[in-house]
């Protein structure tokens, strides 16, 4: 099936084709019939080892072959010598199988079997393995085998890295070789065996290793991954910290009803919305951690908290780590037009529970403390929305604040007893550096383009670990690198300009000047949505995707129109977001909109002129959780509303009836998507009860 | 660009199944449960499953039932997982699963799951993570995946995870697109995809396309059409199809059908064969490729059909 030309066949091959055919097809039959007659005996063996060295692949020849050594074993069980022989028989049969077909996965499996029925020499085994290897050093079903021999007969890790050496000193472009020693690698190093700790040693020494292969041949991809391995290993070294938190440390939040509220004594930007006396409390950490719970974060507060904290994972990653952890602390009800100031201390770091995915503990104590007045018992604004929010231009006015009221403005020094920004090892850092160095070298004698996005990687890398970095222009060497890839290789272009987005963001969310200049009023000062909230416009930027989120936190109004977005992923951490624009984008579909369902606070949306429903292929239909893919608490989502689950769209709809079906929003816009039509805004009003405005309308 | 040849293309997959004096046709009798499978979800995919009689087919695919609950891969062959999800996903096509004892179905499938989670071929116990897919595909579709122990299969897949944010056979084993898919798509089925670093294997996945536009199943590989399936299906599944150029695979897969005889091959001017004719449409399919049926990424069924079977439950429409 692979690698035979297509030319039509000469009349002579068409002959012995059909020659072979008639030789294989009556051993076949004769073999099954055998098989279902339990026939062992000589000439019927003698049958399935013809079969197999013509057609290795047909598994029934290898499962029958099993029973008959079965059959053998139970009737001769003591007899060392004759086990001996049928099992080296198999053995012959198996190899010249392999011979035959060296990818056929009966075979290995059928000589795994017979090794695991007590039979082996390993001496015999790494031989045919050599043999093997050497005619295709990159057949997999080799080195598995080959992993599965070294088990089986407690070959050391460090004998098998010696091997992956010797591998790669022959050729570098062994991608197979790599990967076995990444993974040995990553055995000696979790378990700290001796001469492979400290990691930093050992790590320096696979850098020059790998520097070799892919200074020699900048081309050859083999050598590149591991790389990329080797500096997540790098910085994976470092504990976990904090990056920031909502709300962030010194600042004061008013908590009330009633957006509009006017205090004098706040910034504008202060104050929010609760209709539940609940304030979201987010902690955000430079890499994905676990552990987070009332054990390992301490909460205190003058108030009277109501119920135990329950942390929740916000964009989970393997085994329940997460960057992002959300908590909601609850404040006590108090009388009518009263106001109440507290103050909450939030600290963590005291216990080891806090781990990252490499299993390393967060050390640092790490503690913040904010007020809170809570303005309680004032009516509720009425079910707000009789005017809507207009995302135009015209309508947003420069903020009349200083940008050091906003919140973000103190966020580079945050913590008390921790300036928040997460500082590497030296060693770390000056692996990072040398790299850095050495790559700069590299690009000047050639243009290589794996070597500019390890590079731009390895500078990114820097930004991240070293605060005392220069990061803006590091930031726009790195957005420089991208532009060239994005010429030097078009076929990945999209990648490359996704990577471009991210890197833009943090260069914009770098600086409170920076930020500030996209931060905005809207005209209508007294909207009982907006008051005087600050809003963050990041439109036209031409960004395709969403990052940096880390520094926007505490944004509630945020317009993402006009960019390249296809999907929100990044988003659920804003817990605070209640106007969230996305009009004018590439949004695919509903499902790429996942990420809002955990937006609570969510009031007005527009996706207006996006790709909902142009395409016949959906990119996040399984990133989205639905019926299609297997989860316990889905089973229970649609007992509830019949209205909606008896309607006939539903089938047609579902998408948009999940992704609604937990959202409060009372404004949508929905126009300009191949979605849209009367009788989808149908199905919305009815998914949406509290919908005021659909579409620049009135819902009725 | 050529365009696609449909209709040579269903002509020939109609032929194949008539074929039977060439060797490879004799070679391959064993695994005919597949090729069921790959002919007829290309001919669905190519809008002509009216073609063929379906009756005959279920009838054929209910007689390599053996007693195990488990399908053969042709009538009087062993039982094996690879051809029981073959034969589920032939009579899903067709809307036939009603024909199927599903506790008898479903008790074969779940007593191949061993105590770490992951699954085995058969009764001799091969182990590969394509088996975990397997089984968590099979029994989706017949709605009965909560009969194993879905944690641990789970975590089977994710102890197959390297470096490169790939997967392999089993854990340690090298990473490779055709495993790759296979893990994606079981982490897909049971809700899991965060389990990968999307970023990461979604980089690695892209580089596999190669200057011709065509894909490779590793690095410093050549391409193959078939692997336009099993990348573009796990791209897909993690949101990152777009870091790949579209139009240059959509040009490679079509230079490598035979427009004269129809069918598709690995590269251009080899021989075509019934496997690669449908991950190449399939391949189409998934790049949107005019007048084709969409196919779902993770089921590898139409999306028609997976709407019906799994929507149709759920929703009760
Ligand atoms: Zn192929």
């Amino acid at each position: 099936m692979h690698g035979r030309p297509r030319k039509p066949q000469k009349p002579e091959e068409e002959e012995a084709s059909a020659a072979e055919a008639a030789k294989l097809r009556p051993l076949q039959s004769q073999l099954l019939e055998n098989h279902h007659q339990k026939n062992y005996d000589k000439e019927a063996l003698e049958v399935s080892a013809k079969v197999l060295e013509m057609n290795p692949d047909l598994y029934t020849a290898w499962n029958y072959r099993k029973l008959a050594v079965e059959h053998y074993l139970k009737e001769s069980p003591s007899d060392t010598e004759s086990i001996k022989a049928i099992l080296d028989e198999e053995l012959r049969v198996a190899e010249s199988a392999l011979r035959q077909n060296v990818k056929s996965y009966g075979a290995w499996y059928h000589r795994k079997w017979i090794l695991s029925q007590g039979h082996s020499s390993t001496d015999l085994e790494l031989r045919l393995l050599g043999k093997f290897q050497k005619l295709d050093a990159r057949n997999f079903h080799a080195w598995n085998y080959r992993r599965f021999v070294a088990e089986l007969t407690n070959i050391s890790e460090e004998k098998e890295l010696k091997y992956t050496t010797d591998m790669i000193d022959t050729n570098f472009s062994n991608y197979s070789a790599w990967h076995n020693r990444s993974a040995l690698l990553a055995k000696l190093l979790n378990k700290k065996a001796e001469s492979y700790f400290p990691a930093e040693k050992v790590l320096n020494e696979e850098y020059e290793l790998v520097h070799q292969a892919i200074f020699t041949d900048p081309d050859d991809q083999s050598g590149w991954f591991y790389h990329l391995w080797l500096l997540d290993q790098t910085i994976k070294s470092n504990a976990p910290s904090l990056v920031s938190s909502w709300p962030p440390h010194g600042y004061r939040v008013a908590l009330s009803r009633n957006r509009s509220l006017d205090d004098q004594t706040l910034s504008p930007s202060r104050s929010f919305h609760s209709d539940s006396e609940t304030l979201a409390l987010i902690l955000y950490f430079d890499q994905p951690v676990q552990g987070v719970d009332s054990s390992s974060v301490s909460v205190k507060s003058t108030a009277h908290l109501r119920g135990d904290l329950i942390w929740k994972p916000l964009s989970k990653c393997s085994h329940d780590a997460a960057k992002a952890w959300v908590s909601h602390l609850s404040f006590p009800q108090g009388e009518m037009n009263s106001s109440e100031s507290y103050s909450v201390e939030v600290s963590l770091g005291n216990s080891q529970k806090i781990t990252s995915a490499s299993g390393f503990h967060h050390v640092k104590p790490t503690c913040f403390s904010f007020g809170v007045s809570v303005h309680l018992g004032e009516t509720p604004i009425e079910e707000c929305g009789n005017e809507g929010i207009w995302w135009k231009d015209e309508n947003f006015t420069s903020c009349g604040i200083s940008p050091q009221t906003l919140p973000f403005a103190s966020s580079d020094n945050l913590t008390i007893e921790n300036n928040y920004a997460p500082s590497s090892s030296e060693w770390c850092a000056e692996i990072i550096s040398n790299e850095i160095a050495l790559f700069r070298e590299l690009l000047s004698e050639t243009e290589c383009k794996i070597g500019k996005l390890t590079l731009a990687r390895f500078l990114m890398a820097h930004v991240a670990t070293s605060p005392h970095a220069n990061k803006v222009a590091q930031l726009e060497e790195v957005l420089e690198l991208y532009l060239d890839l994005m010429k030097l290789d078009p076929t990945h272009f999209h990648y490359y300009k996704d990577e471009h987005s991210s890197v833009l963001l943090q260069k914009v969310t770098s600086t409170t000047e920076s930020l500030f200049r996209h931060c905005y009023c809207y005209k209508d000062q007294t909207s009982p949505y907006l008051g005087t909230t600050t809003c963050v416009r990041l439109n036209n930027l031409s960004i395709s995707r969403i990052g940096s989120v880390e520094k926007l936190l505490w944004v509630q109004v945020l317009d993402l129109s006009h960019n390249e977005l296809r999907s929100t992923e990044g988003l659920e951490a804003l817990q605070l977001l209640s106007c969230l624009s996305l009009s004018n984008n590439k949004i695919g579909s509903f499902t790429a909109l996942e990420s809002l369902r955990t937006l609570k606070s969510l009031k007005v949306l527009d996706v207006s002129c996006n790709e909902i429903g142009s395409h016949s292929i959906d990119t996040t239909r399984y990133l989205f959780s639905s019926p299609l893919s297997h989860s316990e608490e889905k089973e229970n989502d649609l007992s509830s509303d019949k209205m909606v689950t008896d309607s006939p769209d539903l089938a047609s709809y579902w998408e948009a009836y999940f992704l609604f079906k937990d959202l409060n929003l009372t404004q949508l816009d929905i126009e300009g998507n191949m979605i849209s039509s009367e009788r989808f805004q149908a199905f919305l009003v009815k998914v949406l009860p509290k919908l005021h405005w659909l579409d620049g309308k009135q819902v009725q | 660009m050529g365009e696609l040849a449909a209709e040579k293309h269903v002509k020939y997959i109609l032929s194949v199944e008539k074929r039977k004096d060439d060797f490879q046709s004799v070679v391959m009798e064993h695994l005919r449960m597949n090729g069921a499978y790959w002919g007829l979800t290309a001919l669905d995919i190519l809008g002509k499953l009216n073609t063929v009689d379906a009756d005959e087919v279920v009838s054929w695919v209910m007689s390599c039932q053996h007693q195990s609950g488990g399908f053969a891969g042709n009538v009087g062959h062993d039982p094996h997982i690879l051809y029981t999800l073959s034969a589920v996903q032939v009579l899903a096509l067709f809307d036939k699963l009603d024909v199927l004892d599903v506790d008898k179905v479903t008790d074969y499938v779940v007593g191949l799951q061993n105590e770490d989670g992951s699954f085995s071929g058969d009764i001799w116990g091969e182990v590969d993570s394509r088996f975990s897919y397997i089984a968590i595909l099979c029994l989706s579709l017949l709605h009965q995946l909560d009969k194993i122990n879905v944690e641990k299969a789970v975590n089977f897949v994710v102890s197959c995870k390297n470096m490169d944010g790939g997967f392999g056979c089993i854990p340690g084993g090298e990473s490779h697109s055709g495993q790759i898919f296979c893990c994606v798509g079981a982490l897909a089925l049971t809700g899991s995809l965060h389990h990968i670093d999307k970023d990461l294997l979604g980089w690695w996945l892209c580089e596999r396309q190669v200057k011709s536009g065509g894909l490779n199943g590793r690095p410093e590989k050549l391409p193959d059409v078939c692997y336009s399936w099993w990348v573009l299906s796990s791209l897909i599944m993690i949101d990152r199809v777009h870091w790949i150029n579209k139009e240059k695979l959509v040009k490679f897969i079509l230079d490598c059908q035979d427009t004269e005889n129809g069918g598709i091959s690995d590269r251009p001017d080899d021989a075509v064969d019934v496997y690669h004719t449908y991950f190449g449409i399939a391949g189409l399919s998934l790049l949107e490729y005019p007048a084709l049926k969409a196919i779902d990424p993770a089921y590898a069924l139409p999306v028609d059909v997976v709407n019906r079977i799994r929507l149709r439950k759920k929703l009760a429409v």
